[in-house]
C-alpha cells in the first residue's frame, strides 16, 4: 500500500493542555502573582534609591515623603572630601565666583570641597577583586564539579562534605588567623590576597551548586560523544559545559555578588591600596548622624553593575534544557 | 596538550589524559586552596579555644587552660538559650524562604513577557550590600519616619508598632528582612532546576490524564529537589551565622531577644575581645552545623539514589 502523498514537514507542536481557557487564566493569575511579589520587594529598594536624591532633612522627613524635590547631593558627598566651614566663613566664601557647580551645592550646607574621594579608586578594586575570583570560583568549581559528579572518586563523600565545612566556621573567629597569615604571607591589602580569599569562601557554594546542575544532565549525552571518539575533556567541554550553562550563569551571579559585597574580610585586610568599596559606604559619616543620602548613592551606584551583568545573563539563567529530551 | 578541533572523531584519543588523571586535574586545585586556606585558621583557633587570650593584648601570650572555655560555655544556660533562639530563626526564616522562593520559581517557570526583566528585579535584595541592607531596613522600620508600618496600615506617626524595639517583634523584623533579601536565592536555584525537566515527562502525564496535583508530587517535585535541598542546605548554614543583619537592626535586642549565637560570638570576639572563649564557642557552633549539615546531606543523598 503506497500512499505517497507529500506533506510539509511538521515543525510546530502544541501541548492539548496548554490551550483551554483555564490554562489560560491561571497563567494570568500566575504573572499577577509574580508582578505583585515583584513590586512589594521592591519597595525597600524604591526608598533606597529615592533616599540617594534627597536632601537630608528629607529622609528622615515625618511623614515619609513620597515626592520630594531631588538633588544630587549625596552623589557629590560620596565623591568628594569636604570640610566644614566656620559659620563665619560660610557667607563669605558662597559670594566667591570660581565655584563650580558641585561646590555651589555643599556651600549651601556650610561645606567646602577640598578634593575627590577614594571612591572611584575603591571601585576599581572592587571591579577587579570581584570579577577576578568569580572567574576563578565557577572555573575551579566546574572542574571539581564535574569530576565529583561523573567519577567514582576516592573518598567523594568525604571529600565533598570537607568542601562543605569550609563555609560552616563563623567568620567572626577566621578572621584573626587570617589576619595573621596574611601579614606573614605578604598578602595584607594586596588584590591577590582578597581574591583568593573570595575563591576559597565561594568554592564550596560553587562545587556543591555546579555539581546539583551536572547530576541533572543525563550522562548519555557524554556517552555517546566518547563512543563516537571525543576524548573525556573533549565531551566535557563539548557536550557537557554547555548544557550545563544554566547552572554555571547561577552560580556566576550568586559568587559575584558575594565577592561584590563582601564586608568584613575588606575591612580587615586591606587598608589603602586594596580597598574595596564596601567598607567605604557606611565610613560616609558626616558631621552630625549618618549620611543617609551618601549611603544610598554609594549603594546605588554599587549595586547597578551587578544588576547589568545579572539582566545580561538573564537568557542563560532561564534557558530550558538546550538539547531536545533524551528518552530513557 | 593539545585537541583536535573537528567535530569527527580526533585520533589523538590515546594520548589524552586518563580518568584518573583527569579526576587529579580537575579536583586537585579546589582542594589544595581550600586545605591551605583553611588548615591554619581552623588549627590555630582550635589551639585558642583551649587557652585563656585576648587579641587586644597581644603582649600576654595565650595561656592554656584546657577544656575551661568549654566547660564554662556549656554550662551557661545562656548560651543554650540563644541556641534557641538561632534553631527557632533558623527554622522560621528558611522555611518561609524555601516556601517563598519554590512558589515564585513555579510561576515564573514558564517564560512570558518580560520575564527576564522581572527575574532580574526580583533578584535585586541579594545584590545589595548586607551591612546596607541593616542601615536601610533600620530608617524603614523607624516608627515615626520610617515607611513600613505607612504600608501596613498607620498613616499617622508613632501609631504604629516600633518593630525594632519591641522584644516580641524585634525577631521577625529580622526575619521578614531576611526572608526578602535571600528568597530569589531559592528560587533563581529552583527555576534553574524546574527548567531542567524534560517536557516529555509531563506530556506523558498530560496523556495518561493525570491531574496537576499528581504532576506536581511525582514529576516536578522530585526532580528539582536536589537543587531546592542544595539551596536549603546553604541558607541552613549561613543563617547559622547571620550576625551582620542583626548588628544593623537591632544590635541583638532589645534585651537579648535577638541575641542570635552568632551575634553573641561577634561580641565575644570583637566587644568583649575574649578571643579564647570565642574560638571555643566557634568551635561548638561549628559540630552543631556540622551535625545539622550532615542530616540535610544524607537525605540529599536518598533523593538523588532513588532516582
Amino acid at each position: 500500500m503506497a500512499v505517497s502523498t507529500t506533506h510539509a514537514p511538521i515543525t510546530y507542536a502544541t501541548r492539548v493542555d496548554k490551550v483551554g481557557p483555564r490554562y489560560q487564566i491561571t497563567r494570568a493569575l500566575r504573572i499577577i502573582v509574580v508582578l505583585l511579589y515583584a513590586v512589594i520587594s521592591l519597595i525597600p529598594v524604591f526608598w533606597m534609591v529615592t533616599a540617594a536624591f534627597k536632601s537630608r532633612p528629607d529622609v528622615v522627613a515625618i511623614p515619609p515623603k513620597v515626592f520630594f524635590t531631588p538633588t544630587i547631593e549625596g552623589f557629590i558627598s560620596l565623591l568628594t572630601k569636604r570640610v566644614l566651614l566656620p559659620p563665619a566663613m560660610v557667607e563669605e566664601y558662597k559670594q566667591r565666583d570660581d565655584l563650580n557647580f558641585a561646590e555651589r551645592i555643599m556651600a549651601e550646607r556650610g561645606q567646602r570641597i577640598t578634593g575627590p574621594s577614594q571612591y572611584g579608586q575603591r571601585l576599581v578594586n572592587s571591579v577587579i577583586i570581584a570579577s577576578a575570583s568569580t572567574v576563578l570560583s565557577v572555573l575551579l568549581g566546574v572542574l571539581a564539579a564535574y569530576a565529583f559528579s561523573r567519577f567514582n572518586v576516592p573518598g567523594k563523600g568525604d571529600l565533598l562534605f570537607f568542601i562543605l565545612s569550609t563555609r560552616m566556621l563563623p567568620p567572626v573567629v577566621v578572621t584573626i588567623p587570617i589576619f595573621l597569615m596574611y601579614q606573614q604571607l605578604r598578602l595584607y591589602d594586596t588584590h591577590l590576597g582578597l581574591i583568593l580569599l573570595y575563591t576559597v569562601f565561594n568554592l564550596s557554594f560553587a562545587v556543591w551548586l555546579l555539581k546539583g546542575f551536572i547530576d541533572e544532565i543525563p550522562r548519555e549525552y557524554e556517552e555517546a560523544a566518547l563512543v563516537d571518539g571525543y576524548s573525556r575533556l573533549q565531551a566535557f567541554r563539548k557536550v557537557v559545559l554547555p548544557q550545563a550553562i544554566t547552572g554555571i550563569a547561577a552560580t556566576f551571579v550568586f559568587c559575584l555578588i558575594f565577592a561584590w559585597n563582601e564586608y568584613a574580610f575588606a575591612l580587615m585586610l586591606t587598608s589603602e591600596r586594596a580597598r574595596t568599596a564596601p567598607p567605604s559606604i557606611p565610613t560616609v559619616l558626616g558631621t552630625g548622624g549618618i549620611e543617609w543620602s551618601a549611603i544610598a548613592a554609594g549603594t546605588l551606584g554599587f549595586l547597578i553593575p551587578v544588576i547589568i551583568v545579572t539582566f545580561a545573563l538573564r537568557d542563560y539563567l532561564l534557558r530550558g534544557v538546550t538539547f531536545g529530551a533524551l528518552r530513557k | 596538550m593539545q585537541l583536535t578541533q573537528t567535530q569527527t572523531a580526533p585520533m589523538h584519543r590515546r594520548r589524552s589524559l586518563t580518568d584518573v588523571q583527569i579526576q587529579v586535574l580537575f579536583i586537585a586545585p579546589t582542594i589544595i586552596l581550600l586545605v591551605l586556606w583553611n588548615i591554619f585558621p581552623l588549627f590555630y583557633s582550635l589551639y585558642l579555644s583551649f587557652t585563656e587570650f585576648s587579641v587586644i593584648k597581644p603582649d600576654v601570650p595565650p595561656a592554656w587552660i584546657g577544656l575551661q572555655n568549654y566547660n564554662k560555655l556549656l554550662n551557661d544556660p545562656r548560651i543554650w538559650q540563644y541556641f534557641a533562639l538561632t534553631g527557632r530563626y533558623v527554622v522560621t526564616t528558611v522555611a518561609l524562604q524555601a516556601i517563598i522562593g519554590f512558589g515564585l520559581a513555579l510561576f515564573l517557570r514558564e517564560r512570558f513577557k518580560g520575564s527576564g526583566l522581572v527575574t532580574t528585579l526580583i533578584l535585586i535584595p541579594i545584590m545589595m550590600s548586607p551591612v546596607v541592607i541593616g542601615l536601610f531596613w533600620k530608617l524603614i522600620y523607624n516608627p515615626a519616619f520610617g515607611i513600613f508600618n505607612y504600608l501596613i496600615g498607620y498613616s499617622v506617626p508613632n501609631s504604629g508598632p516600633d518593630w525594632l524595639g519591641e522584644a516580641s517583634r524585634a525577631l521577625w523584623a529580622i526575619i521578614i528582612v531576611d526572608v526578602w533579601m535571600w528568597s530569589p536565592f531559592v528560587m533563581l536555584l529552583c527555576l534553574s532546576g524546574l527548567k531542567a525537566i524534560p517536557d516529555y515527562l509531563y506530556e506523558a502525564a498530560a496523556i495518561d490524564r493525570a491531574s496537576p496535583w499528581f504532576q506536581f508530587w511525582r514529576i516536578t517535585l522530585p526532580q528539582v529537589a536536589p537543587l531546592l535541598l542544595i539551596a536549603i542546605l546553604f541558607r541552613t548554614i549561613e543563617a547559622f551565622k547571620t550576625f551582620d543583619l542583626v548588628m544593623g537592626l537591632t544590635g541583638g535586642g532589645p534585651g537579648d531577644s535577638t541575641e542570635l549565637i552568632a551575634v553573641y560570638l561577634y561580641r565575644a570576639a570583637f566587644t568583649r575581645f575574649t578571643t579564647g572563649e570565642s574560638s571555643a564557642l566557634a568551635y561548638i557552633i561549628l559540630v552543631i552545623v556540622i551535625a545539622v549539615s550532615n542530616l540535610y546531606v544524607r537525605s540529599l543523598n536518598r533523593i538523588r539514589g532513588e532516582q
